[in-house]
């Protein structure tokens, strides 16, 4: 681990000030950030610990929905009663993910900004555009079975390793963030991360010294939610493919829907033509593959993960089944 | 309050040695780039409340909390083994949650309540979860044992609060601790020697309210 400035923060202000470096980091849960330090991956001279701030909340808001503290852990989150109750595809996808030990000390906030596991990544003896710009990309022509079939580039096919974000897209999250001068906004999760395009080292749209302060759940859309994880084994690892699936049936018709898979993609990928494909259609396996091969229709695989776009559609098609009660 | 010295420590020779260690090969292996703008350093004091007692320490801000607890405070009950998160044999309770005490920095850690597999007997008498993993042979070489004993103790308490799991089929009601549940709320520490079976006999039988 390269030396570092640790630093408490006091408030959210000096937090945010402290922080404006572009090698300064704020470290909360730190499960991935330590992880990358050990490895060197991840270099930052300057780290703003966040743990004394507040931001470990969940309020209702007036519009019915939560809004939910930057620090709130994962597990905190997964076993809030209004969030099992209101948002069970949010519950499920966050117990999907990493072990329990790792679930107490992650957070909201850093669950969305964690960082790939591709191998390639990880192993500093490998070409990399996102730990090293402009030195190639290993898993193009690698084993990369993990990695991602659609929204990528020649430059990076990265997946984003996160399930709680994937439950998050399909409930229209937004992030609430406060930058160094004050400023606030609020950013539609499927806006935070940006494509790797040929920049694959900048993953998101947040600048140097900007805090995840919340995320905003508006209320919660009508119908049956689901997530289900398609994995190596039956616990704690990483998704090849998963899904997140709210929808709505009236008679024998769908008549809203909420589809977002994980695995995938450099960010959790919600597909809105898998939607446009299922609203209005009839309840029936052959609509579920329609919409599969709506949601999958500009995916391309690189080799060692060109099942993963069968495996999609099928794991969609299935958990559409199970949450419409199509046998 | 104790106040730890490092070179009275009894780790300090093994610790100098694996230093010494560590620095033959790092100039072995240090490549020609040149290396960024070094960063001055300063030691932090931090306090850190271990089974009950106060230890302050100076410590490099890079110590994780494992390392502390085994180097600077020679708790060497707590395992390190892959120091990645991923085995869980560095396990501990802080603030009554379990944890991977390797991938945390012991500077994060003041005024926690901080619990090794050390700090679970009483009165010289094993913790019931300790003495059920001897009853039920929940090992074989022991090395994951402090991880797994520290983590199953955390898994009661998370069960008693009503925590659900990736196993739990209704996120609406509390959660009945099946084998299935157990293994899935275990699934952050790995046995090598692969004693699942008798883990977690040894866990459902504390979790029955004693010996069956």
């Amino acid at each position: 681990m390269k030396p570092f400035r640790y630093e408490r923060a006091d408030s959210v202000a000096s937090a945010c000030a402290s922080a404006t470096e572009p090698t300064a980091k704020f470290i909360a849960g730190g499960t991935n950030l330590l992880d990358l330090m050990k490895l060197q991956i991840e270099t930052p001279t300057h780290l703003v610990d966040i743990g004394p701030l507040p931001l470990a909340e969940i309020e209702e808001t007036a519009d019915g929905g939560l809004r939910i503290g930057a620090r709130v852990t994962n597990s905190v989150l997964a076993a809030d009663m209004r969030v099992r109750r209101r948002y069970p595809v949010l519950s499920q996808a966050i117990l999907a993910g990493a072990s329990t030990q790792l679930r107490n000390k992650a957070t909201t906030g850093g669950n969305l900004l964690q960082r790939t596991r591709c191998s390639y990544f990880y192993d500093t003896t490998k070409p990399c555009n996102k730990r090293m710009p402009g030195s190639g990309c290993a898993a193009l022509e690698g084993l990369n079975r993990m990695n991602a079939v659609i929204g990528v580039s020649r430059d990076c096919i990265a997946a984003h390793g996160s399930d709680m974000a994937v439950a998050m897209a399909a409930l229209d999250a937004r992030i609430e963030t406060v930058a160094a001068d004050g400023a606030t906004r609020t950013i539609p999760i499927d806006a935070l991360y940006r494509p790797p395009g040929n920049t694959p080292h900048i993953e998101t749209v947040l600048a140097p010294g900007e805090l995840i302060e919340s995320v905003l759940l508006p209320p919660p859309p009508p119908g049956r939610q689901l997530y289900r994880k398609v994995r190596d084994r039956a616990s704690y690892a990483f998704a090849l493919v998963s899904v997140a699936v709210i929808v709505a049936r009236e008679d024998d018709h769908v008549r809203a829907a909420r589809v977002a898979f994980g695995g995938i993609s450099y960010k959790p990928w919600r597909s809105a033509e898998a939607e446009a494909a299922l609203v209005g259609a009839p309840v029936t396996q052959a609509s579920f593959d329609a919409a599969g091969r709506a949601a999958l229709q500009d995916a391309r695989g690189y080799g060692s993960n060109d099942f993963k776009i069968p495996l999609a559609r099928r794991t969609l098609r299935a958990v559409l089944a199970d949450a419409t009660g199509v046998i | 309050m104790e106040r730890i010295l490092p070179f009275l420590s009894v780790l300090s020779r093994r610790r100098f040695l694996g230093t010494a260690g560590a620095v033959t090969l790092a100039m072995a292996s240090r490549p020609a780039a040149a290396e960024a703008e070094p960063v001055s350093m300063h030691g932090e004091n931090v306090t850190l409340t271990v089974n009950g007692r106060r230890h302050a320490l100076d410590l490099d801000p890079r110590v994780t909390l494992l390392d502390a607890l085994r180097e600077h405070l020679g708790l060497t009950g707590t395992k390190k083994g892959c120091d990645q998160g991923q085995c869980g044999a560095c396990t501990v309770i802080v603030n009554g949650q379990r944890i991977n005490s390797c991938l945390t920095l012991a500077v994060m850690h003041a005024g926690d309540e901080i619990t090794t597999i050390e700090g679970l007997e009483e009165d010289g008498n094993l913790h019931p979860m300790q003495a059920a993993f001897v009853r039920h042979d929940g090992l074989q070489c022991g090395y994951c044992t402090p991880g797994q004993i520290c983590s199953a103790v955390a898994l009661l308490a998370e069960h008693n609060a009503g925590w659900p799991s990736y196993a739990t089929a209704d996120f609406a009601t509390a959660p009945v601790l099946t084998d299935a549940e157990i293994a899935e709320r275990m699934s952050g520490n790995i046995c090598r020697c692969s004693a699942y079976a008798n883990i977690v006999s040894a866990i459902r039988e504390v979790a029955e309210g004693g010996r069956t």
